[in-house]
């Protein structure tokens, strides 16, 4: 053999050695991926069912309106536990001792005594009949229903103890007991009690947030761009300026809540907690990362574009607000879209401004106490509820669908911008 | 842009009246007691009287600071706390001008040491769990780097198992309490240690060997309960609540011959156990709609009563006499004396 033809095989042999490296490092990083979002959807799938419970109540009217005057306020204020107690007690007669009563009443959800409430005081008509009324079940009955907890282990001092094994089995057995969408999950608010405990808070909380993010850095940050790279003089301000941003890219994102804490807290006197505040605080930690993207992408833009508009008499100004931003465009908004995705994951720098909360109410304003997508994360995963794994698992679910539509938003934005030479 | 920059600034500023009222209450501090906290606040909102309050998780220290900074809507009504108010904590509060902090014990926590149940609870006392963790032991009078490898090298009556335990991470503190309850409890047994003077007793005492005996699991205890599971010969270090929530997987080592349970841990004789506190600026009751209504739902039988709700979350009760006598002195508003 030639040592041509043997130089020609081993340069060939690189070569294929050297793509076979990119497949595996794809390949493996394919798996990783999957493996990952398949072990968070294998977890989060189950939140969105919740087991509930067919109770026969009693809508007593001597317990929940004694005054006979259906007030609105009066049938609001009453107690339907005990309603939903009873008809636990009347299912089950046999639980006659103290503990046996608690343990029966455990079966159910605090919710059911406010679906209760919801579903009367649409229809007071209701009072002083019998109603079959499909209850939540509490978090420990969903635990067991869905197979999370293990009904072998049970028996020595679980979760649930045999009675309750026992009176779950008897419900299921005449059909009583079923799973349906968990619709709660995305309506409602945060709950210390797992099966009640919802993300709508928190993805208001983050759209809030990032809605301020945007409005505040977007603008700040293309200007900042165009006007450095455009328009300014090189000189050692410049220098400066850029060796700052680039520093600032690199900046811990706590650093940015401490500020914010002094700032916009301490000398505005800013609300705590509010997406405002938040907004602002990921903006500064959004900007220099934006600038130096959208500089990228208005460097990137042709000499000959500016010089074709200048020579047809556009002034500066015009050439650059009609001709290479439009061009730019795409990349800018990639660079931003990054910038932005990274602070939809912060919670650091929202844990010294006061996000890091545990907030019922569903924000509705950019000033009403609030918490993020991450830090709903952040608090679920670190409770000690077993309930609470598989709503950790679905509000991350919930944040890569934010984080997918955002992304999705790009790239629709880039076709529509896209201009090739 | 200046012009967006002006228009953000008075934002800013018309937005800082908005903060003047407040009808919500603001509690920060400790994430030990948060769970606690927080489910009081939520059956506090849902009774409909008062809005929910905002209940942040923020860890004792950073939380009292922000109680301390001062009086007035822009600042919390209410610290958690996993440990006592300090001195020097107390002093800086009344330089703001918060002199009148009324304490609040709701309860008590024990730090279990935990094992999967697939092998027999160890039995432990707090000098054993020192020799197993500590860096340097007394062996014949002499302070040596810790020759322990497995629990039997300690005492021959626990299995021959390396010792291998997962704990908080210096931050948490969970750690904190650890160290002084279990740590801090064992090394004053030693002569050895009991000569050693200030500074160099408390090394002694609380640094932990690094050797890979302990290993730090991180702040999240599902994290520790999860690897128990996977690997049954280690010991986790974490929250009686969290073991309360996992006793079908997990069972706790003996301290002194007393499992950690509700009635141990609440009549003192589980030894590794700490009382949880809340703390409630005065000055801002009365002004702040709804204070002294939590606090009382907060005191009530139905919460941190023998059977009340909190009790299912983890919190260990006080005896049903102390728990009468802090509730009416918490509802009397009786601030701390210095």
């Amino acid at each position: 053999m030639s040592a041509a033809a043997n130089r020609l095989r081993r340069r060939h042999g690189a070569e294929w050695r050297f793509r076979a490296c990119g497949a595996i490092a794809i390949a493996i990083a394919i798996a990783i991926l999957a493996a990952l979002l398949g072990g968070i959807l294998w977890q989060g799938v189950g939140a969105l069912w919740r087991t509930e419970i067919l109770l026969d109540i009693d809508i007593d009217a001597g317990t929940i309106d004694p005054a006979g005057t259906r007030d609105p306020a009066a049938l609001a204020g009453a107690d339907y536990g005990v309603l939903v107690k009873n008809a636990l007690r009347a299912r089950f007669p046999e639980a006659t001792e103290r503990k046996q009563k608690r343990d029966l009443a455990a079966l159910a959800s605090n919710e059911a005594a406010y679906a209760l409430r919801d579903r009367v005081m649409t229809e007071p008509g209701l009072i002083g009949t019998r109603l079959k009324l499909w209850v939540p079940a509490s978090s420990d009955v969903d635990m067991l229903w869905k197979g999370v907890l293990d009904r072998d282990t049970l028996v020595d001092g679980g979760r649930l103890d045999a009675d309750q094994v026992a009176w779950i089995d008897a419900l299921a057995a005449d059909g009583s007991v079923a799973t349906s969408f968990n619709a709660a999950f995305f309506t409602g608010g945060d709950s210390r009690e797992p099966e009640q405990a919802g993300i709508a808070g928190a993805l208001v909380g983050t759209i809030l947030t990032m809605a301020v993010t945007l409005v505040l850095s977007f603008p700040l940050g293309v200007a900042a761009a165009v006007y450095l790279e455009e328009f300014a003089p090189k000189n050692r301000w410049t220098d400066l300026i850029e060796v700052n941003i680039n520093n600032l890219a690199a900046v811990p994102s706590i650093v940015f809540g401490l500020l914010g804490l002094a700032v916009f807290l301490g000398f505005f006197g800013l609300p705590r907690s509010a997406p405002l505040v938040g907004g602002l605080v990921l903006s500064l930690m959004t900007l220099p990362t934006l600038i130096i993207a959208a500089r990228a992408a208005l460097a990137a833009v042709p000499p000959s574009i500016r010089d074709g508009a200048l020579a047809v008499g556009a002034s500066p100004l015009q050439s650059v607000f009609h001709h290479v931003l439009p061009l730019a465009m795409p990349g800018i908004l990639t660079g931003s879209i990054i910038g932005m995705a990274r602070a939809a994951g912060e919670t650091a720098p929202l844990l010294m401004i006061g996000m890091v909360a545990f907030i019922v109410d569903i924000p509705g304003g950019i000033t009403d106490p609030s918490s993020v997508l991450p830090v709903q994360v952040y608090l679920w995963a670190d409770a000690p509820e077993r309930g609470f794994a598989e709503k950790t698992a679905a509000a991350i679910l919930v944040l890569l669908v934010f984080l997918a539509v955002m992304n999705l938003a790009a790239v629709v934005l880039r076709r529509r911008f896209e201009r090739r030479w | 842009m200046i012009k967006s920059l002006f228009l953000a600034a008075a934002a800013a500023v018309a937005m800082s009246g908005a903060a003047e009222a407040r009808d919500q209450i603001r509690i920060v501090g400790s994430s030990t007691v948060f769970p606690f906290t927080s489910a009081v606040a939520e059956q506090f909102g849902s009774a409909g009287k008062f809005n929910t309050p905002v209940v942040e998780s923020t860890g004792t220290g950073g939380g009292i600071k922000l109680f301390c900074a001062g009086i007035g809507p822009d600042h919390p009504d209410i610290v958690n706390a996993s440990r006592e108010i300090k001195d020097s904590e107390v002093k800086s509060c009344a330089e703001a001008g918060i002199t009148e902090i009324t304490e609040v014990k709701i309860g008590y926590d024990g730090i279990v040491l935990a094992t999967s149940k697939e092998h027999p609870p160890l039995s432990l006392n707090q000098e054993k769990i020192w020799l197993a963790l500590a860096k340097e032991v007394p062996v014949n009078g002499q302070l040596v780097a810790n020759p322990y490898r497995t629990w039997a090298d300690i005492d021959p009556s626990l299995p021959a198992d390396k010792i291998e335990v997962l704990g908080p991470p210096p931050t948490s503190g969970t750690r904190d309490a650890f160290v002084e309850l279990a740590l801090d409890k064992g090394c004053a047994k030693f002569p050895e240690i009991e000569a050693l003077e200030g500074d160099a007793k408390k090394a002694a005492c609380q640094t932990i060997r690094e050797d890979g005996a302990f290993i730090e699991a991180g702040e999240n205890d599902n994290l520790i309960v999860n690897k128990l599971a996977a690997n049954p010969r280690a010991v986790g270090v974490f929250g009686f609540g969290f073991l309360d929530q996992n006793t079908d997987k997990l069972h706790a080592a003996l301290v002194g011959d007393v499992a950690p349970t509700f009635e141990t841990i609440s009549d003192g004789s589980y030894p590794v156990s700490r009382s949880l506190y809340i703390y409630v600026k005065n000055a801002h009751v009365g002004v702040i709609p709804g204070i002294k209504e939590f606090v009382a739902e907060y005191m009530s039988d139905r919460a941190s009563g023998e059977e009340g709700y909190l009790i299912d979350k983890g919190l260990i009760p006080l005896p049903a006499a102390e728990h009468e006598t802090v509730g009416v002195a918490a509802m009397a508003l009786q601030p701390l004396t210095n």
